[in-house]
């Protein structure tokens, strides 16, 4: 499963995003834009509030579909991407606002990030029988591997609306996982966490990225966290992308400075 | 369990020639019994299971690679990490080669572990994690002796290439090559060793100055665990939860000796976050837990409790009355009346059988407390419910085991009577010596402290005051080095203090000061959970450890308390006069990072005092309250200072009762 570091630096462009364009009526949420992820990369997408940063993840995945431009991944151009046809070509997410089954336990959650890996059909599923019984096996094994990954061993069998926001958060990772993704979208992974939280939640993407070789493209306000563990970093302000590059010439960026911090007027 | 086979009556006892080192006692059940579980653990989700040929296969092919790697006879092999499978075979392992194996504290720093690999002349260091590797790598950098880090998990590990690392797969797979090519030499090594060499090291944590190295052989190890075998009737069919920190010697004497002594099964949790799961999922026969764990446990049962309905409230409490009353009796096989036989089976049904069900504790046949005082009411708890949990008493210095309750003889003041072998005396002084096979041979490099620790003719000093009771149990009162005096002449005993203290569920830590003082007066460190919850119950609210700590409402609840101490100890005669005049309750919890707790938990007395000697200052003034500032260290390494101000509050005393009536006295007893 997992592919050698030098993956990182290979350069292979997995996802291209050219030109695009999406509006709801009358406000351009993103204009233009274009970058591109390598395999093997962590690469983040940061800017202010509003800046189009979720619009853009969403455009990726096929949750929404951009009026203008293209966008390529695996060297095929990509018309039609639906959510579920994302998922099937390898892109997982979780989201900024948690979206996992409350009700159900975190082994249960992960479990059905491995639903389009499933194949035995819903007879034998009913009568957990023969193949679906060795194919259930079969998922929850990888299951068990992404909870001893993430160290969530003790909270298994909990109901995950009883878990505090920290631990819900790795639990979503840990679906977006299930799927084995080829390319990992993470929607403000840090978002209300604390300082330990967030440096567990950083050590397992950068692990997710070494152990498994998954792409990674995440969304973060922290510009701390993600100018330590990306390799690139696109930054948008209103809609538009303002600068692209490492995470030393983002730094240092004059319009980069200027969008967060503001600009006087006079 | 009328079927079950007692000891190893097979191919002689444990600890006579051809037994007397733990790889030939491997040897010993891989031939006996191959296909009965050696090991199980806990690893994605499932019990993994190894028979005893089975881990013999692991352990050569661990110890050939050792051989491989250049491993030789004396050298010293350091295992860091929490209770796996392959942490222990690394260690028996090393003992197959003549080598001997030191574990360290897993929760130790870089520092700390440094100390130890120096002090150890450690070569090889096995490693659980990244974590630990980490440590390692950060300690080596001051070494010349440590030459090769080996690794368990290889995860996170990926980019790491020191030359030093290698992983525990490899090691392995190098093994089965090198067994190829040199098939006798892990049968011919283990059959050079004999039970006078050194099985291990164990560093004590020390409450004063730096960490010494115990070194027992296999005699003092193996024949000591093979007495309390005896004295407990354990066999093969018996299970253990191997949790405890493989670095205290009392883990290595429960799952490593006694499990080779009588070949039974150990299982090792999944993390330790999951202990108290993976208990109920083994259902252990066999159980070992300090006095902490047991409080923990009884904490969390009595809190669920509350939120349970109120039929289900009424039907525990009936059943637990009924339980105190006739429980320990019946577990004891006293005469209790027939009625009250009847309501404790109907108890067993309804309430007794589903508790011990859900804590994991239906098979526990034989459970274990030491290493501090436990409450008698805590104590009473688990045995009214029919878990004979008993104490011991006993130290690293010992191989474990000096006293131990005998069943149907338990006071819970006591820790019983000594085991085969063991030799008690009580110094003038008023100090416990004991002398037994397992008396351990030195410190490491460190003859003076040995000196001064055991007589020429074996004795060793326990630095415990106690003595010998009517009944012939041995009852510890505290160190004897703490035992002062207050300025008025009185007895000042801080340990008992603290303990009855530490009775009561929302006091944590207690350290008491008296010695040389006008009178008593302690710093307490609250529970977390239990105020927290007691709180919570009350509508009050709180964001973080150090504002609940300075709630007017906590001091009201810890004066109640200290009040309640200060009751039982005006029954005293002799510790009357020690009744506690003023008390704080600190904003920060005692913690072994900030060096005032032992890695055991055992609260450093002269080190706090001097730390907060101001905080100390101002309960011996008549001010109430007290700017304090100290430094703390984050799990990371870094440090930082925290500045509050501490509120000391005055608690009534009470006048000696007249009629010197004793009251129920709590067990006091440790094990260093």
């Amino acid at each position: 499963m997992a592919e050698p570091p030098s993956a990182r630096a290979s350069g292979e462009v997995l996802l291209a995003v050219e030109s695009i364009s999406l509006a709801f009526g009358g406000v351009n949420a993103l204009s233009e834009v274009s970058f591109d992820v390598r395999k093997g990369e962590i690469r983040a997408i940061i800017g202010p509030n509003g800046a189009g940063k979720s619009s853009m993840l969403n455009c990726i995945n096929g949750f929404y579909r951009p009026q203008q431009g293209t966008i390529t991944y695996k060297g095929e151009a990509v018309h039609q991407m639906r959510p579920h046809t994302a998922a099937k070509n390898g892109i997982a997410r979780t989201f900024q606002n948690i979206a996992l089954f409350r009700g159900m336990t975190t082994l249960d959650n992960i479990m059905t990030g491995r639903l389009l890996k499933m194949r035995t059909n819903f007879l034998f599923d009913a009568l957990h029988f023969g193949p679906s019984a060795r194919e259930e096996i079969r998922h929850r094994e990888f299951a068990e591997r992404i909870i001893d990954f993430l160290e969530i061993q003790a909270i298994r069998k909990v109901p995950v609306g009883r878990l505090p926001y920290g631990l819900q958060k790795r639990v979503e990772l840990g679906r977006a996982l299930a799927a084995e993704p080829e390319l990992l979208l993470l929607d403000e992974p840090m978002a209300g966490m604390n300082v330990e939280e967030k440096e567990d939640m950083s050590r397992f993407i950068i692990d997710v990225n070494e152990e498994f070789g998954t792409t990674v493209a995440l969304i973060e306000h922290d510009m701390g966290v993600v100018m330590d563990i990306s390799d690139r970093i696109v930054v948008l302000d209103y809609g538009r992308k303002i600068a692209d590059g490492t995470p030393d010439a983002v730094r240092t960026d004059r319009a980069v400075i200027d969008a967060y911090l503001g600009v006087s007027h006079d | 369990m009328a079927e079950e086979r007692q000891g190893v009556a097979e191919g002689g006892r444990p600890g006579s020639p051809g037994l007397d080192t733990f790889p030939k006692l491997l040897l010993h059940h891989a031939r006996l019994r191959p296909e009965r579980p050696a090991v199980r653990e806990k690893d994605f989700g499932i019990w993994q299971s190894w028979s005893w040929a089975e881990a013999l296969a692991e352990v050569r092919s661990i110890a050939c690679g050792l051989a491989a790697a250049g491993l030789k006879r004396g050298d010293k092999l350091a295992v860091v990490g929490d209770n796996r499978p392959h942490l222990y075979w690394s260690m028996v392992a090393a003992q197959a080669l003549g080598a001997v194996p030191v574990p360290i504290y897993q929760d130790a720093n870089a520092g700390e572990m440094q100390f130890v690999l120096d002090h150890a002349e450690v070569r090889f260091a096995v490693a659980e994690d990244q974590e630990q590797v980490d440590k390692l790598l950060e300690a080596m950098a001051g070494l010349k002796r440590l030459e090769r880090i080996i690794y368990d998990d290889p995860r996170g590990l990926r980019n790491y290439k020191q030359p030093a690392l290698m992983s525990l797969a490899e090691l392995e797979q190098a093994g089965r090559e090198f067994a190829a090519s040199h098939p006798d030499v892990f049968t011919d090594e283990i059959a050079k060793g004999k039970g006078s060499d050194i099985a291990s090291f164990y560093y004590t944590s020390g409450t004063t100055g730096q960490p010494k190295g115990v070194t027992l052989s296999y005699d003092n190890l193996i024949l000591t665990a093979q007495s309390a075998v005896e004295f407990e009737g354990l066999g093969d069919r018996d299970v253990a939860l191997a949790y405890l920190p493989m670095a205290w010697v009392g883990d290595n004497v429960f799952s490593v000796a006694q499990a080779y002594c009588t070949g039974f099964c150990i299982a090792c949790p999944e993390s330790g976050a999951t202990v108290m799961q993976d208990l109920r999922e083994i259902g252990p026969s066999y159980f070992f837990a300090p006095p902490r764990i047991w409080e923990n446990i009884l904490t969390t049962v009595m809190i669920r409790m509350e939120d349970a309905s109120a039929l289900k409230r009424r039907l525990f409490k009936a059943f637990m009355e009924h339980a105190r009353r006739v429980g320990s009796r019946i577990l004891e096989g006293a005469s209790v009346p027939l009625m009250d036989r009847l309501i404790y089976r109907l108890g067993e049904l309804l309430v007794y059988g589903p508790l011990k069900n859900t804590l994991g504790m239906s098979r526990i046949r034989l459970a274990y407390t030491a290493g501090e005082a436990i409450g008698p009411d805590i104590f009473t708890f688990y045995r009214s419910l029919g878990i004979n949990i008993k104490q011991l008493y006993g130290s690293t210095e010992a191989s474990v085991f000096v006293t131990i309750q005998p069943n149907r003889e338990i006071w819970p003041e006591t820790v019983g009577r000594p085991v085969a072998g063991v030799e008690l005396k009580i110094t003038e002084g008023g100090e416990v010596m004991f002398k037994s096979p397992g008396v351990f041979v030195e410190y490491f490099k460190n003859p003076a402290a040995t000196a001064a620790a055991k007589t020429p003719d074996g004795w060793v000093h326990t630095g415990d005051a106690g003595y010998i009771d009517e009944h012939g149990h041995l009852k510890i009162i505290d160190r004897a080095a703490d035992v002062g005096r207050l300025n008025d002449g009185t007895l000042f005993a801080p340990k008992y203090l603290e303990n009855k203290l530490k009775f009561f569920p929302y006091v944590r830590e207690a350290v008491a000061f008296g010695h040389g003082r006008d009178y008593a007066a302690v710093f307490v460190s609250i529970d977390m959970g239990a105020v927290g919850s007691w709180a919570e119950r009350r509508g009050l609210a709180y964001t973080s450890y150090g504002e609940l700590a300075s709630k007017p409402e906590v001091y009201e609840l810890i004066k109640g308390n200290v009040e309640a101490v200060n009751r039982d100890l005006a029954c005293d005669p002799v510790l009357a006069g020690s009744q506690i005049k003023r008390y704080l309750v600190l904003r920060k919890e005692l913690d072994a990072d900030d060096g005032e707790l032992t890695r055991t938990r055992k609260v450093r007395r002269r080190f706090i005092a001097e730390k907060y000697a101001a905080l100390v200052e101002a309960l011996y003034s008549d001010r109430s309250e007290c700017e304090i500032e100290t430094e703390v260290k984050f799990e990371d390494g870094r440090t930082g200072t925290v500045r509050a101000v501490i509120h000391v509050a005055d608690a009534e005393t009470f006048p000696p009762a007249e009629r010197g009536e004793v009251p129920p006295s709590a067990a006091l007893k440790k094990a260093s």
